[in-house]
């Protein structure tokens, strides 16, 4: 498993995990996990999610991803797993 | 599993407290390269270095995009060059044809800077390391991305008081070569005591011959993450304090081992070590001044300032050590005072002067670094000036170094700008009292007692 982060961060709108579940549906990324809050109106997602199966590069995914959040209003990043497990777990 | 939180703090310290790495160096020897014929020689230093780190660049962009953090150089660092370029090189002149090889090389691979036009004269020099010293000013002002240094003392050896005589004439060499560039030539040139050998950050970096054929070393940074660390703990006792610059110096250092060993694992280059330096940019957010502001000083410089970094230098050792089992190079906090907004804020209003820096360098990772003072000081005080921090180095068993520019033709009042990483400095006054006596007299100054631990 090859696991990675994917964060929305904006204004709140219709459809942003629509728009993006889709994405990853169509491109065999697995969810593993999702969680979101909304701070002052502003939407704040956060997915775990598994890349191993997809046929994308890693910065592909990334680039594409961007692109569905500047068509949405919202800032949308993929980043590999590991920087955040190596900051934050011994 | 990680949280929304954890990622979120994470993001933030990226997005909007400057953390990056800092730089990612690839140490290079060169020394297989060594020839008698001066064209086969440039020749092979040119290949060499354009094959090992044909793909740093472009390996370092990649590791950015997949984990979105920031490395904001890709450098490279040789085997001292006064070494590589003995047989081959019998003038100064013969030198700078190495310096201009190395410039065309690093643009070839497109690094911003490659160190190790350099010499290790601790002890003595040879004919070789004397002809390099000597070209040093002309290598700066007709290059663009090469750096220099030179090692002139250490707790092992003493202190070469004839190099240290002849780097203040260099210096004031230096300054003059590029004295239409606001003596930026003085910039990239470091003179060091204790040395590292594996230091990532220019000027001061090469690649010593106690290392392997390529390494990967890697230099992270992040003050504005500890400044607003601290910020949250205003007020609170030393204990709160510590433990809070423990706790982000390790959380920082850990995206800097990441990151190492990355880059390690897709260029094929062992890692050599983590350099846990503080070191700020001219950015606002990105500064070590503010962070000892933080701790509680009106401006740097103000008493306390010492005890304040003595404390900040070490809790972010002790943080950064648990972070990864190899750190090495300076490792500490930086204190340039053109590249640091609040410090050049505290020089203008008065607080911070060459003499309270030289404290401060006592109890951190480096010494007087990126300061401008007048264009007519002369080459024996800046002589006393190195051999000031050199002993500093040599009798606290610390690495110590003086990047120093006298910037020909302005004076204290002036400014003087830099641009890009090595940002703006003010003028600064230097004691105007005579120490060419004492820098006059020839040889060197003996080991100090404590070095004799056999």
């Amino acid at each position: 498993m090859s696991k990675a982060i994917i964060t929305v961060v904006g204004k709140d709108t219709v459809g942003i995990i629509a728009k993006v579940c889709t994405y990853l549906a169509e491109n065999q990324i697995n969810i593993l996990d999702i969680s979101q809050t909304i701070v002052q109106g502003y939407f704040n997602m956060m997915m775990i999610v598994d890349v191993s199966k997809t046929e994308k590069t890693f910065g592909a995914i990334g680039g594409e991803l961007e692109e569905i959040g500047d068509t949405l209003g919202v800032k949308v990043k993929c980043q590999r797993e590991e920087i955040f497990t190596k900051m934050h777990r011994i | 599993m990680i949280n929304i939180l954890e990622v979120n703090e994470t993001n933030n310290m990226i997005e909007h407290e400057n953390l990056d790495v800092r730089t990612i160096t690839l140490g290079i020897n060169l020394l297989d390269c060594c020839d008698t014929n001066l064209d086969a020689l440039n020749e092979k230093i040119y290949r060499k270095i354009t094959t090992v780190a044909k793909d740093l660049v472009s390996t370092g962009q990649a590791i950015e995009r997949d984990f979105g953090i920031p490395i904001v150089n890709k450098r490279i660092s040789v085997t001292p060059i006064s070494l590589v370029g003995t047989s081959a090189c019998k003038t100064p002149e013969d030198f700078v044809t190495l310096a201009k090889t190395l410039d065309r090389a690093a643009k070839e691979v497109g690094v911003n800077f490659i160190g190790g036009y350099s010499a290790l004269v601790a002890k003595g020099m040879t004919k070789a390391e004397e002809n390099l010293i000597r070209s040093i000013p002309k290598a700066l002002a007709e290059t663009d991305r090469v750096c220099s240094s030179v090692n002139v003392g250490s707790t092992k050896t003493g202190m070469n008081m004839d190099a240290i005589r002849l780097m203040g004439e260099i210096v004031k060499q230096a300054a003059e070569e590029t004295k239409d560039a606001d003596s930026l030539g003085c910039a990239k040139l470091v003179i060091f005591c204790n040395a590292p050998d594996d230091n990532p950050f220019m000027a001061g970096a090469f690649h010593g011959v106690t290392e392997a054929d390529a390494i990967i070393n890697v230099g992270v940074s992040g003050p504005g993450v500890v400044k607003t660390a601290l910020e949250s703990v205003r007020g609170a006792n030393f204990e709160v304090l510590c433990e809070t610059i423990k706790k982000t110096a390790f959380k920082i250092t850990r995206v800097g081992q990441l990151v190492a060993q990355e880059a390690s694992s897709r260029l094929g280059i062992p890692f050599g070590i983590i350099d846990l330096s503080l070191a700020p940019t001219p950015a606002v957010g990105d500064s070590v001044a503010d962070i000892l502001q933080e701790i509680g000083l009106e401006r740097v410089g103000a008493p306390g300032t010492t005890a304040a970094l003595a404390l900040l230098n070490d809790q972010v050792k002790k943080g950064g050590v648990m972070a990864s089992s190899y750190v090495g190079g300076l490792s500490g906090a930086f204190i340039p005072v053109s590249e640091d907004q609040g410090m050049i804020d505290s020089v203008l209003a008065g607080a911070l002067t060459i003499e309270k820096l030289e404290a401060m360098t006592c109890v951190c990772s480096v010494g007087l670094d990126m300061i401008a003072v007048p264009g007519d000081t002369s080459a024996a005080t800046i002589s006393g000036i190195i051999a000031d921090e050199s002993a500093i180095g040599m009798i606290n068993q610390k690495t110590t170094a003086v990047r120093i520019i006298p910037v020909i033709g302005k004076t204290v009042g002036e400014t003087v700008e830099f641009g890009g990483l090595l940002g703006y400095a003010p003028i600064m006054p230097v004691n105007t009292f005579s120490c060419e006596a004492f820098v006059k007299r020839e040889g060197r100054i003996p080991a100090p007692i404590h070095s004799f631990k056999n």
